[in-house]
């Protein structure tokens, strides 16, 4: 997080000396603006994105679902209104709206700004494929996103990238067209020497690359939130090897789940993508996997049932 | 001099005072809560039970005993007075429904039955929803003796009209055992 704000600080704090001219303004203008319009696309999703997210993967609140269910299906809503508040109860949060997913593939995530409007969506596949201790351990872990605010820290940090996306979109129009190029002389004659040629160069290659990085280290943290959900889960339920269980049955569902788009994919249970990074391991592969490869973090569970 | 920095450290000492009790106060409701909520799903674990009773009384004629053991365990509970009388009996009730539990088992169409599934179900997950409330009101009420008694606030959390919660554990000694369930019920 802090490496975050740092890179967008030296982003903005060049582009600021080039183009608007350091010497002039205290304020780091462009950054200023780059990081107000990446807020205002956030402050939007903030408020509206749950809806947009249910909308978009088709969540029919579950009393709808249940309704022309037979009798026997009826039981594993039943049991998913359950398990909810269970974990409501155990959590000491207020139960969230629960949605199901009509899709076969296993998956969850977690909506909302707040534990007052939160909602949780899981596919119909998780219903049919867990049982009711592992339905537990996944209802655990999204309903942990939910309380460690993970919704709200991931929107902050869309806004962030989405500001370094900007910044690097102008700065390569501004070499593109030349209208940085008067100004960069000039801040060279001033700066001058080798030292900040260096630095001058360092900035450029940061700044195209700007998207590329801000979306890097956004899924440095969400894998981080990811982990962290998983234990907060096992707190909930003192049942870490469910949700071991429950994610080797998700993992082993090989289908990518069409219904949930990429956007959510930081609040799921498993990347809905990605199952694929997760047979190549490796620091490359894992740069922008929003998830921890399923192997760590089942062994992380495991680890924790042997320290009960 | 001295008296400027007397005055500053007195100052940084009653706003420090002030967060504490406003954080104790703050943990001691949320205990209060977890308490209240351990009752409102005993209640409904009471309300719960008679609607299970005659949906299985049909099937299991021969297991009246453990049908009256149930009935008269809730019964008891309902009237329980104060917390540790409570815990007691609520814990003689989770027995007698372990064991009206185990019973079916042996009842085919029982177990086929839907209606009594769900029933199960929702027998199952109040007993979870007790067992979690317990635990929430046990995270908490450890969060609060913990703030109250490691050092500083310890100083002053005496002094400021607190009291460490108690935490919720198992009373009888009868809670302790796994219910004994016997099996050659199965011929009667």
């Amino acid at each position: 997080m802090l490496v975050f704000v740092a890179f967008l600080f030296f982003l903005g704090v060049g582009f600021d000396l080039i183009f608007v001219g350091g010497g002039v303004m205290p304020v780091p203008i462009g950054s200023m603006l780059a990081l107000g319009l990446g807020g205002v696309s956030a402050w939007s999703s903030y408020y509206a994105g749950d809806r947009a997210v249910l909308l978009s993967s088709h969540a029919i609140p579950i009393d709808q679902a249940a309704l022309p269910a037979p009798e026997d299906a009826k039981l594993k809503y039943r049991q998913l209104e359950d398990v909810v508040e269970e974990m409501s109860i155990a959590a000491g949060l207020p139960p969230p709206k629960i949605y199901i997913v009509p899709d076969r593939d296993p998956n969850a995530f977690a909506t909302g700004r707040d534990p007052q409007h939160a909602s949780i969506a899981v596919t119909q596949g998780l219903l049919d494929t867990l049982n009711r201790d592992e339905l537990q351990g996944v209802v655990a872990h999204e309903l942990s996103h939910v309380r460690n605010l993970d919704i709200r820290l991931m929107t902050v940090i869309a806004a962030m990238v989405g500001a370094a996306a900007l910044l690097s979109d102008w700065t390569s129009r501004g070499l593109l067209f030349g209208g940085g190029g008067s100004s960069r002389s000039r801040n060279r004659e001033q700066g001058g020497g080798l030292f900040g040629l260096v630095l001058l160069v360092i900035w450029v290659i940061a700044v195209l690359l700007a998207p590329i990085i801000g979306q890097a280290l956004a899924m440095m943290v969400s894998r981080r939130r990811e982990y962290l959900a998983d234990a907060s889960g096992a707190e909930l339920t003192r049942n870490p090897m469910a949700l071991a269980s429950a994610l080797a049955k998700i993992d082993e569902a090989v289908d990518p789940t069409v219904s949930i788009k990429q956007g959510t994919a930081n609040l799921c249970i498993a990347d809905p993508l990605g199952r694929q990074i997760g047979l190549r391991e490796g620091k490359w592969a894992n740069l922008f996997a929003s998830h921890p490869p399923m192997a760590q973090r089942i062994a992380a569970l495991r680890q924790m049932a042997f320290q009960q | 001099m001295a008296g400027v920095v007397l005055i500053a450290v007195l100052v940084v000492l009653v706003v420090w005072a002030i967060a504490l009790y406003n954080n104790l106060i703050g943990l001691r409701n949320q205990v209060l809560n977890g308490w209240r909520q351990i009752d409102v799903q005993l209640k409904r674990r009471h309300d719960l039970i008679p609607n299970l009773v005659s949906t299985v009384r049909g099937a299991m004629e021969f297991e009246r005993d453990t049908l009256t053991q149930v009935m008269e365990a809730r019964a008891r509970a309902v009237t329980a007075t104060g917390p540790a009388d409570a815990a007691h009996k609520e814990g003689e009730l989770t027995q007698a429904l372990g064991r009206l539990f185990a019973v079916a088992e042996n009842y085919p169409a029982l177990k086929a039955n839907d209606n009594v599934k769900m029933l199960q179900e929702e027998l199952t997950s109040t007993e979870n929803k007790v067992g979690f409330a317990r635990q929430f009101y046990n995270d908490i009420a450890t969060k609060f003796n913990t703030s109250q008694q490691t050092f500083p606030s310890n100083m002053f959390a005496t002094m400021l009209g607190f009291k460490p919660a108690e935490l919720f554990e198992l009373t009888g000694e009868s809670e302790r055992q796994v219910p004994a369930v016997d099996l050659s019920m199965r011929k009667g």
